[in-house]
């Protein structure tokens, strides 16, 4: 994490107005140096407008953006724009070819063409797009276009880069190989980004931390593992579902089964990931089973963990379990066993989970 | 149909004999017509982007009045720049009247609303966030302006090309503001007029294959210029 | 009253509500007229009821087919389709068969028609006459002279503007002849060829500051708004002299012969002569032409 590093971009007090109706307002939002901000929301949360907003495309009612600690409506705004580069969620690809599209953003800041090429070649290589250069954009796929429209924009090594859901409109595997290569890439170039998505995993899987807007409100923000696992209030829990989210690596992977280590418990999944990987551990609340000894039928209930029951909350007719095992784990169990339980705050519980409940998401 | 044919023989006959008065009048009628169309880009399509990307209040309004513009007949457009260039009109002491310069004035006032129409018309088929995209590439208002211009530019170039079409073939205007002087103000359509009221046929029919051949031949390069740039973007 | 420059209303005598009068006036006098005719004693029904008529734009810019058509339509039951155009395409309308009747002013022109055979029973109907005007400063100073061919001499040698029709009109060809009487063919930055109408000729002629030869009943229905002023008149050569000939049907066995003829024979019966002679003095003070049925060139003083 990089929480020491200074901010690049401080929100205050954010009031947009868009349309009639719509509002979108934010108290305090921090994008630090280094980071990947996810921001995530229901469709019509406000993400695009506040995208917008930071591009000095649309003009707030009130508050203040600071770029480098400089108001951004103080400074040039073309000099200011220059900073950021944008992706939009469809690919808008320009009428020319490849590398053209790539040096767009290249050429409008008057870039020398031996600069451009070196850039480009830099880029094309980077997003495995080396063999479209030279086709014209009216002939890719949507994949392809949208790695053509991610390298036009991250050509340009912005200072901060604003990503506006640039998957939606994939089909799924493409999406998934894409997702990784703009991990990998933005760790590679340590960019800066803000990641706006609707979708848990992608937030996940890119964001280094997780912002939540929700009715035109900046709900929450934190590491995605706490976000996911303990919202601040009901609202955010219907949008996200309650997730026990736990940063692990992944130790050994042989046919299908997976060792991942998490805060020094080795724990057991199903699936395919490289050895040496860093992932998070998802795993529902309703799929842990508590027991008050450890001598778990082992049918396969595979994965065990122990810990102190530190709060219980009344959900209904389910008891939300948090328990203290080194990181909290939340539980879901009716009333009825936990009256067999007799559960109570303090008390010390054996969790138990399929290794088939697991799904891994990378980081 | 004899006619016709002898009307044809007689315009490859001007032609090919290099007829003096015949390449004077080609010339003219050119000359208005490709300054008019070439002012008329320079007005409608810095003033069709803006009404393209601006939203105001009353746009409908204006654009069904740009509409209306568009077929506005040409005859009325001579007949109020007449009004304003007579000697007893507004502008009269700037002695425009019978001129070229007036023919181009008319003709521009005939071609703008066209290119601005179609101007508008062109943008507007592109993406809408097209722009944003631009800007938030880092392009500069004007670079932005330029590369959505690139991107409709075939549609662009069938504005420049309707709105010459519009002025080479109109005669209402011309006639009116122009006079139809001969040497000074006579361009085909009016000398097709006039060859026709003296009953010379064959000339009006050939004066026609000449227009129609500069239409072409202009339209042709257009397309041209239209078809590389099409090509160059599988190329490049 | 037909005037295309209409909508400058530079004229200070007479105000623009006089003009709508005026129009009314005639609108209801040309309807009344019709009307009573009809009720009276319906119109035969002729088996061509259409008729082709190739004039001269001054006879329609004057307005005097206006006032006398529908008399004739009223009387006949033929329906006159007008197409008044240059002299030149007027004969050229007879010579292909696309007219029926002809009412044109280029005597040595409907001569040779006649000749060729295209156009028969040729009938002096009525005169008016030309008139050189030009801008009330008079640069060539011909004002007042009687001899048209001395006055465009001194034009020509004063280099001051002079506007052609150069349509191969009736007044077109006048002007030529002229030229051709004086040996001379006018060119240079002075003689401006408009290729236009009579009334479109004179506006040109005013706001160039030149002169030009007009026949004088386009001249009074724009004298109002147009600066320039009669020059010169009275010459015999600048009679203005308008036959009425017949589409020769052996020619053109298409035409509309029964129609033509009773058209011809309605121009010069008594009470349309009449009324030819009446046309124009309530606007104008005097008659724009006058009518000469039964007489013959010879009698109006021309060889």
């Amino acid at each position: 994490m990089n929480s020491n590093n200074r901010p690049i971009l401080t929100i205050e007090d954010l009031h947009v107005a868009r349309g009639q109706d719509f509002h979108l307002s934010i108290d305090q939002l921090d994008v630090v140096d280094g980071e990947v901000l996810a921001i995530i929301g229901p469709n019509g949360a406000g993400k695009s407008t506040l995208l917008l907003t930071i591009t000095r495309l649309l003009n707030p009612l009130s508050g203040t953006i600071r770029y480098k600690s400089q108001d951004i409506t103080q400074i040039d705004e073309l000099a200011y724009r220059r900073n950021l580069a944008l992706v939009l969620q469809e690919p808008l690809l320009f009428d020319t070819t490849v590398y053209h599209n790539i040096a767009t953003g290249l050429r409008f800041r008057g870039l020398s063409r031996a600069e451009q090429e070196k850039r480009i070649e830099l880029w094309l290589s980077r997003l495995n797009i080396n063999h479209l250069k030279t086709r014209p954009a009216t002939q890719l796929s949507g994949g392809q276009a949208q790695r053509v429209s991610l390298a036009r924009a991250m050509v340009l090594e912005p200072a901060l880069l604003l990503l506006d859901e640039p998957f939606r409109a994939l089909d799924s595997p493409t999406r998934t190989a894409l997702i990784d290569d703009l991990r990998r890439l933005l760790s590679k170039t340590k960019t800066t980004a803000i990641f706006v998505t609707h979708n848990q995993d992608q937030a996940l899987s890119i964001g280094s931390r997780v912002a939540v807007i929700l009715d035109g409100k900046l709900q929450q923000v934190g590491l995605p593992q706490s976000v996911f696992s303990a919202p601040l209030d009901s609202k955010i829990a219907d949008f996200l579902g309650v997730e026990n989210i736990l940063p692990g690596v992944v130790r050994t992977s042989e046919t299908g089964k997976i060792m991942v280590e998490v805060n020094g418990n080795q724990l057991e999944a199903v699936g395919d990931a490289d050895p040496g990987r860093d992932v998070y551990f998802c795993l529902r609340p309703e799929d842990i089973t508590i027991w008050k000894t450890p001598d778990i039928p082992m049918s396969s209930a595979r994965n065990q963990l122990h810990g102190i029951v530190s709060t219980i909350t009344n959900q209904g007719h389910l008891l939300q379990i948090r328990i203290d095992c080194g990181f909290p784990l939340i539980v879901l169990i009716t009333r009825a066993s936990a009256d067999d339980l007799e559960i109570k705050i303090g008390m010390q519980v054996f969790a138990a989970f399929k290794a088939s409940a697991v799904h891994l998401i990378p980081r | 149909m004899e006619l016709l044919w002898d009307g044809i023989k007689e315009a490859f006959f001007l032609i090919v004999s290099g007829d003096q008065e015949i390449w004077a009048i080609t010339w003219l009628t050119l000359k208005v017509s490709g300054v008019a169309t070439a002012i008329s880009l320079l007005i409608g399509l810095p003033l069709g982007t803006w009404l393209a990307l601006r939203d105001f209040t009353g746009r409908g309004c204006l654009f069904s009045f740009i509409n209306t513009g568009m077929a506005f007949p040409p005859v009325v457009v001579g007949l109020w720049v007449s009004i304003f260039l007579w000697r007893n009109g507004p502008f009269g002491d700037l002695g425009l009247i019978y001129t070229p310069t007036a023919m181009v004035i008319a003709q521009i006032i005939i071609a703008t609303p066209i290119v601005i129409g179609l101007t508008i018309a062109a943008l507007q088929q592109l993406n809408p966030y097209l722009r944003i995209q631009l800007l938030g590439l880092g392009a500069s208002r004007l670079q932005a302006t330029f590369a959505l211009w690139r991107e409709s530019r075939l549609l662009l170039l069938a504005a420049l090309m309707a709105g010459f079409g519009s002025i080479i073939s109109e005669v209402g205007a011309s006639m009116m503001v122009g006079g139809n002087i001969k040497d000074q103000t006579r361009v085909l359509t009016t000398a097709i007029v006039l060859e026709t009221s003296r009953g010379r046929f064959t000339v009006a029919i050939a004066l026609g294959f000449i227009l129609l051949l500069l239409a072409y031949l202009v339209n042709f390069g257009l397309t041209v210029v239209q078809q590389r740039t099409t090509r160059s973007k599988d190329i490049q | 009253m037909k005037n295309q420059y209409n909508l400058n209303h530079k004229d200070t005598g007479k105000p623009f509500t006089f003009k709508i009068l005026i129009f009314v006036i005639a609108v209801i006098i040309l309807t009344s007229c019709s009307g009573t005719n009809q009720s009276e004693n319906p119109p035969p029904q002729p088996e061509n009821d259409q008729i082709i008529l190739a004039t001269t734009t001054s006879t329609q810019d004057s307005g005097l087919l206006d006032f006398l058509l529908p008399d004739f339509q009223a009387q006949s039951g033929y329906l006159v389709k007008t197409i008044a155009v240059g002299t030149g395409k007027a004969l050229k309308m007879a010579e292909d068969g696309n007219a029926d009747v002809l009412l044109v002013h280029a005597p040595a022109a409907e001569q040779e028609l006649v000749g060729k055979g295209y156009a028969i029973d040729r009938q002096l109907v009525m005169h008016n006459d030309f008139v050189i005007i030009g801008p009330p400063e008079d640069p060539a100073g011909i004002k007042g002279l009687t001899s048209a061919t001395e006055a465009m001499m001194k034009i020509m040698n004063s280099n001051s503007v002079f506007l052609s029709r150069g349509d191969d009109s009736g007044t077109h060809k006048k002007e030529i002849a002229f030229w051709n009487d004086l040996g001379e063919v006018p060119g240079g930055d002075w003689y401006l060829e408009s290729g236009q109408g009579m009334g479109a000729t004179l506006r040109i002629a005013s706001e160039k500051g030149g002169y030009t030869l007009t026949d004088r009943a386009t001249f009074l229905a724009n004298q109002d708004i147009v600066d320039s002023k009669v020059m010169v008149e009275g010459d015999s050569r600048l009679l203005n002299i308008y036959h009425v000939m017949v589409v020769n049907p052996e020619k053109w066995p298409q035409v509309n012969y029964p129609g033509a003829q009773d058209f011809a024979a309605f121009l010069l019966a008594a009470d349309t002569q009449a009324k030819i002679g009446s046309f124009g003095i309530d606007r104008f003070g005097q008659p724009l032409f006058t009518p000469d049925g039964g007489k013959t060139e010879q009698d109006l003083g021309i060889k």
